[in-house]
């Protein structure tokens, strides 16, 4: 029964991921009729007509949302809306940030070191919707949306007053220690050209770990269990309020490493002083939705979401804004969020399906025992 | 005195903008539906209002250009509020998730849209709209230059739809059940109430005040669009909250953190606040922070519509 579940809720996922380039095929026909299908052919076929540049690129794209949608997935399990993840994201990176720029007596640990402090940051910065939740009842969501806010303009004021952080002229951090920037780990060879680095593979390994802490460890289970029903967890003699809180840090810890991934790729990333919240924060929720919350789910799912956004990227050759990826992407989102809808849908459809066939062989019974 | 007066003066263009869409959200979410998508509506709303602003320039100026500026907003909003109510009312989706479909989808639509309008992501406006001072009443001395001069009329109407909102919500049919389905819609539909419809027309009019919202914040504040209104709508639902779900509440916290935002976006040109020292992202921050300390205090008896975000399902029991 799980498995014929898990494949309905694979088919809702094509099924809005199809409707989302639906829309935005039908967007570039009113925009632009001459050139929509050469536009659309490039959204699909983008990165792979470059190469393997072209391929690096998308892996570099998918890390950070990969990690944000492993956050908002791993609280989508255990009964939470992390909408938080662009706080979390901007803290983390201002960790690293900071390692990156003072921590040069580190050597060639330094990655390491940044990189574990973004985690520490995110952690503790997830902790705090959490602790509301758990201890203040106080829903997550809006307290996340809070310390969204917060975060951001923490993080602005922390650098912005920071002379030793702050590159008054051109608005954003300062470059970090060549040091700190995570090495290639051969991927940079392998597609030579694009931004890939090793965080790639640190995030192939986060939801390998994530995965296993969920499917196969009580740690997990008690955390899912919270999500199912807070109260029989209790009942069943767990610590729920500890569940949240830990659940929160963790989603939190995923998305402040993954703030560390973006910004020291070295790929040329500062944070910028402006007063936005960090994309990549939403872009985690569409990644975790897309992909069912399941940690294979959001790899590919952030694979996705990363292939058409550099397929948008080489979209601006033609006559079109690259914003048609964010229609597209809102519209799957739109749609993944009834997918409860269209899974009821497919299920009926499987029953009548099942009933006819039997009413079918019932007849056909009938029919030979006559 | 007179940079209290200019304090007072920015502070109502930020303000009106966070009650209206505030009330917006107040009238949604006590008919059940949680409304996340009011920054995606705001958007919408400043979107279709300052491009047809745009497009109508030297045609039109005026008060008549900012009257039909304002019914588009409105009508755009309800229209995108749509969407959202179809999500969350016929399809019983989470409405959290329909509502974040909805603020990324807005402002990918805006700059996709303007771009292929204008070439650019920015709509420039011409603003025609300000009041000097407002005939009589502006003479009056103190209250008059506070409140009645380098005014708009969407200030007014701000506090129009204040009253309403206090009288449509309290003391009408309509409004106790609106309520009645934000508190208990099985009860409500017992007593032969269509839930669907009171929950249609929570979001209807949180799609209206949100559409506004989003024009009236632009309007004062800038002289162009480019497809953001700054999170106002998040801090719309930060100033609901703080208002507990009502409209009087709503209006003082709106005024709190309206004064918290002129202060960050002025305080350079306040002599006392530009010589304390405390930087701008304090005044930035306040709101959030006050949120989260109310958020904290209240949970215990907190005003919230007891059945908010659950999808109705006449079967459940």
């Amino acid at each position: 029964m799980q498995k014929k579940r898990d494949h309905l809720g694979f088919l809702s996922s094509l099924f809005a991921i199809f409707v989302g380039l639906l829309v935005g095929m039908v967007i570039l026909l009113v925009s632009n009729p001459a050139q929509a299908f050469q536009g659309f052919f490039t959204i699909l076929t983008g990165p792979v007509t470059h190469g393997l540049k072209g391929v690096g690129q998308v892996f570099y794209y998918a890390t950070p949302i990969i990690m944000t949608g492993l956050s908002v997935g791993f609280a989508f399990k255990t009964g939470l809306f992390n909408i938080g993840a662009a706080g979390q994201f901007i803290i983390g990176a201002f960790a690293a940030i900071v390692v990156g720029i003072h921590g040069k007596a580190l050597g060639s640990a330094q990655w390491i070191v940044a990189l574990l402090a973004a985690t520490i940051a995110g952690f503790l910065w997830g902790a705090i919707p959490g602790i509301f939740k758990a201890c203040f009842n106080v829903n997550e969501v809006i307290a996340c949306i809070m310390t969204n806010y917060i975060g951001m303009y923490l993080v602005n004021y922390l650098v912005s007053t920071n002379a030793s952080l702050y590159d008054k002229i051109r608005n954003y951090s300062k470059d970090v220690a060549k040091t700190a920037n995570i090495p290639g780990m051969g991927l940079d060879k392998l597609f030579e050209g694009s931004s890939i680095n090793g965080g790639f593979l640190i995030a192939l390994i986060a939801v390998a770990i994530i995965y296993v802490v969920l499917q196969k460890t009580t740690f997990g289970y008690e955390l899912k269990a919270a999500g199912f029903n807070k109260d029989a967890s209790k009942y069943a003699g767990m610590n729920e309020k500890r569940n949240i809180i830990v659940s929160m840090a963790i989603a939190g810890a995923l998305s402040g490493l993954g703030g560390a991934m973006l910004y020291l790729a070295g790929s040329g990333k500062h944070i910028v002083i402006q007063d936005v919240l960090a994309a990549e924060g939403m872009n985690g929720i569409s990644v975790a939705l897309l992909g069912l919350s399941h940690p294979i789910g959001v790899l590919f799912a952030g694979l996705f979401i990363a292939y058409i956004t550099a397929g948008g990227f080489y979209l601006q050759l033609l006559d079109f804004p690259t914003e048609i990826i964010d229609i597209i992407t809102a519209v799957i989102i739109y749609f993944s969020a009834f997918s409860l809808f269209v899974r009821v849908f497919l299920l009926n459809l499987q029953k009548k399906r099942e009933l006819t066939q039997k009413a079918n062989e019932k007849t056909k019974e009938g029919g030979t025992a006559e | 005195m007179n940079t209290l007066y200019m304090v007072i003066q920015q502070a109502m263009f930020f303000t009106i903008p966070l009650l209206l869409v505030a009330l917006g959200g107040m009238f949604s979410e006590r008919s059940g539906i949680i409304n996340i998508a009011l920054e995606g509506i705001m958007i919408m709303g400043a979107f279709t209002g300052i491009l047809f602003i745009h497009l109508t320039t030297g045609k039109l100026s005026g008060q008549l250009q900012l009257i039909l500026a304002i019914v588009i907003s409105v009508s755009t909003g309800i229209v995108f509020s749509l969407l959202h109510a179809f999500a969350s009312i016929n399809l019983k989706a989470d409405q959290t998730i329909s509502g974040t479909a909805l603020n990324m989808f807005a402002p990918a639509f805006a700059i996709f849209v303007a771009r292929r309008i204008t070439g650019t992501q920015q709509i420039q406006f011409t603003n025609t709209f300000r009041i000097a001072s407002v005939p009589v009443l502006g003479d009056i001395p103190v209250i008059g230059n506070m409140f009645f001069q380098n005014t708009y009329i969407t200030t007014y109407l701000g506090f129009i739809i204040l009253i309403v909102s206090i009288v449509v919500l309290f003391y009408t049919r309509f409004g106790l059940r609106l309520r009645s389905c934000g508190e208990h819609p099985q009860a409500a539909d017992s007593v032969g109430i269509n839930v669907y419809h009171m929950q249609y027309a929570g979001v209807i009019i949180s799609g209206a005040l949100a559409g506004l919202g989003g024009l009236v914040f632009v309007v004062p504040t800038s002289t162009n669009f480019n497809a953001s209104v700054a999170g106002y709508g998040f801090l719309a639902l930060a100033v609901l909250i703080f208002g507990q779900w009502h409209p009087v509440k709503i209006f003082g916290a709106s005024v709190f953190f309206g004064l918290m935002k002129t202060i960050a976006a002025t305080y350079s040109a306040i002599p006392v606040l530009s010589t304390s020292g405390i930087p701008s992202y304090v005044y930035k921050m306040v709101p959030y922070l006050a949120t989260l300390a109310v958020l904290m205090f209240t949970s215990k008896n907190s005003q919230a519509p007891k059945a908010e975000g659950i999808p109705y399902d006449k079967g459940a029991r």
